[in-house]
């Protein structure tokens, strides 16, 4: 390798890149808009349901049970009505996603200390959502249970011999559960998979259509160099976009950095190696731009987003889907990231991970390596 | 020691066999043209010899480097310009000079020197900072050729380097080759046209593949059978038409305004020829035997290589 020959591509690449506005758009102005994209839109985080009543019973313990979701951050009052025909209209106009309807012996049955049955009506067409809104009313309702059974103790008699059982949830590392925390570093690794594989895909294969290539291979240039070459700028515009998504991420989201920022850097250059090295290798073997673009999308895009374990759980997918995440960079990618943010972990517990990004990278590098011949087919 | 030789050389895309047996060798400081129409085989043969296109039969050795088992020493001795335009066109003439500078491994030291004596030489020194894709044709070739001089190689090899390039920046071009000769560089070229083959030390006339004939271009004239007769009409189309259903045996070509007819018995044809004209009311302002030109030998091989 001569660092001379090495020297020539890089630079040569760093003016392709900075006079072709389209290419610079791409390495940096897009990983920002979508950051921001789904920095601002992805959220799964559920509050502030809309929650619609129809008060039969109409006493003082049904305005306090009903004030107690009133004043939670997790149900919004979206109005009263008296006839299921009204709640059928608002749920299918989406104006609400949950109604509570409390019979007319609801107060009576709670003063004789019997079962007080409520309904609660949801709209079950977003899953997800209904889930967790229903676990929001069930802890709201429950809550206000034990209210009211230690108030009538309390009035009417000793306090019970066994005590309840109070759970006190305190919560680690993302400690207000908000969900853009947890989506925003892994939203990292996945721009940074697709971006690096799509831009390095065309390099390689855009010198074979344009017939630069025919005149570079006739000289003494390795392969080893024009590859090393052609990563270094393309390695700059990563490390770039990564500089900016931590700021973004810390500026304009206020996403907490619990660990290292040298390790995060550390880690993402191993990563950026990966991918850079992936994208060249599609280059390499397709030697077409369009080709080499459409494989670098459905090979980094799609596994990144949906199999990294980015937003869907890969604990809760099939085992024979789960074994296929295992060979997806962007998952241990995710994980580094989301360790680095959230817990603060070091290099000891991220260290697998670590290492088999680090092989990958050096087998696909060495593939591209091999694969680059300096024929005309 | 031959500059380049190459024994039954052959190249075969699956039933297209686009070299077929090439052997020639050429010697150093020659002046050499591979001449052929389009898809006679003269770009595979550049790119076998140039090492990056392994031959499918027989094998060539440029420098006395084997192309394919030293197809990588064999690089740094020679020079390669292809026929599309190879360069850069977002780098500017001193960016793509100074980056197969650097890919050469040139020192720094007189570098610059070397650029500017390749920059005035190909006249392209006012356009050292424009973009390499704003130049006309006839500059693009010079500065592939510039660009394929820098590291001075041995041998340097050109596939139809003044295609689509105007009459002026031909003339410049053909300047700088003459040049290089000079300087004992060996040059192999390749063209479709035969007026440029006549400034080669030895014409290799390629045809399918196949090499019919390699000489001097006055020895090649020599292959011609017969004379010339030169038929000078203002009517050329349609005497050509009349000759070529009267005349038996002989071949009509038009070259321009005029005709060329190859002949054994120039007097007896000229007799014939002025009576079919006359006696059609063409009108015949002269005719007279000239000098055969090289497309005269390739027309008078390339039909004897079709009747055989």
């Amino acid at each position: 390798m001569k660092l001379q020959r090495v020297a020539a591509v890089a630079r040569k690449e760093f003016i392709h890149v900075f006079r072709d506005p389209r290419s610079l758009g791409m390495g940096i102005a897009i990983p920002m808009l979508l950051l921001f994209l789904f920095g601002y839109a992805l959220t799964l985080d559920v509050d502030r349901v809309p929650l619609m009543v129809w008060d039969q019973s109409a006493t003082p313990e049904s305005r306090d049970f009903i004030s107690r979701f009133a004043g939670s951050r997790y149900f919004t009052l979206a109005g009263r009505v008296g006839t299921y025909r009204e709640i059928e209209i608002a749920i299918d106009r989406r104006d609400v996603l949950m109604a509570l309807v409390i019979p007319t012996d609801f107060a009576r049955k709670l003063r004789t200390g019997a079962q007080a049955p409520v309904q609660l009506i949801l709209d079950g067409s977003d899953s997800n959502t209904a889930t967790i809104a229903l676990g929001y009313a069930e802890a709201a309702t429950s809550a206000w249970s034990r209210d009211v059974i230690l108030e009538q103790s309390r009035r009417f008699g000793p306090v019970p011999a066994a005590g309840i059982v109070d759970v006190r949830p305190r919560v680690w590392f993302n400690t207000d559960m908000v969900s853009r925390n947890y989506i925003f570093p892994g939203l990292i690794a996945v721009i940074m998979m697709v971006i690096a594989a799509l831009l390095t895909s065309l390099t390689v294969a855009r010198e074979w259509e344009t017939g630069t290539m025919e005149q570079l291979i006739t000289t003494p240039l390795r392969g080893a160099e024009l590859i090393a070459g052609k990563l270094i700028p393309y390695f700059a515009i990563g490390i770039l976009d990564l500089v900016l998504s931590v700021l973004v991420g810390d500026f304009f989201f206020d996403i907490p950095l619990r660990g290292s920022l040298w390790l995060l850097f550390a880690m993402s250059l191993i990563f950026l190696t990966c991918a850079l090295a992936f994208g060249l290798l599609i280059s390499i073997v397709t030697k077409n731009q369009r080709l080499a673009s459409q494989i670098a999308m459905v090979t980094t895009m799609l596994p990144a987003f949906l199999l990294s374990g980015f937003i869907f759980p890969i604990e809760n997918m099939p085992p024979p889907i789960q074994a296929v995440t295992h060979i997806i960079t962007a998952r241990y990618f995710v994980t580094i990231l989301r360790d680095i943010y959230l817990k603060g972990v070091g290099l000891g517990v991220l260290a697998p991970e670590a290492a088999f990004l680090a092989v990958f990278g050096v087998v696909v590098l060495a593939l591209a390596v091999k694969k680059f011949r300096k024929k005309v087919e | 020691m031959d500059a380049i030789t190459t024994d039954n050389l052959t190249k075969r895309f699956g039933n297209l066999t686009a070299v077929d047996g090439l052997t020639l060798s050429v010697a150093p400081g020659e002046l050499f043209g591979l001449v052929g129409s389009d898809g006679a085989g003269k770009t595979t043969t550049m790119r076998m010899l140039t090492g990056i296109m392994d031959p499918t039969e027989g094998s060539a050795r440029v420098m006395g480097r084997h192309t394919v088992r030293e197809a990588e020493p064999l690089k740094e001795e020679i020079g390669y310009m292809s026929q599309r335009f190879g360069l850069y066109p977002d780098l500017t003439v001193l960016e793509n000079l100074h980056f197969y500078a650097d890919i050469y491994g040139l020192p720094r030291r007189g570098r610059d020197e070397k650029i500017g004596l390749l920059l005035s030489f190909s006249n392209l020194t006012p356009f050292g900072k424009r973009l390499a894709g704003n130049l006309s044709g006839g500059m693009k070739q010079k500065l592939g050729l510039a660009c394929a001089l820098i590291h001075t190689p041995k041998v340097l090899f050109l596939d139809e380097p003044t295609n689509g390039v105007d009459p002026v920046s031909r003339r410049d071009f053909w300047r700088i080759l003459y040049q290089l000769l000079r300087e004992g560089v060996t040059v192999f070229v390749a063209t479709a046209y035969l007026d440029e083959a006549d400034r080669c030390n030895r014409v290799g006339l390629i045809h399918r593949g196949k090499l019919l004939a390699c000489d001097t271009p006055d020895n090649l004239r020599g292959l011609m059978d017969g004379t010339i007769l030169e038929v000078r009409t203002p009517d050329p189309r349609r005497a050509a038409l009349l000759l070529r259903e009267r005349l038996e045996g002989e071949s009509v070509g038009i070259f321009g305004d005029r005709l060329h007819v190859v002949t054994r018995d120039a007097e007896e044809t000229g007799r014939a020829i002025k009576a079919i004209m006359e006696g059609a009311g063409v009108t015949v302002q002269s005719i007279r035997p000239v000098e055969p030109s090289l497309e005269d030998v390739l027309v008078s091989v390339l039909s004897g290589e079709a009747t055989r």
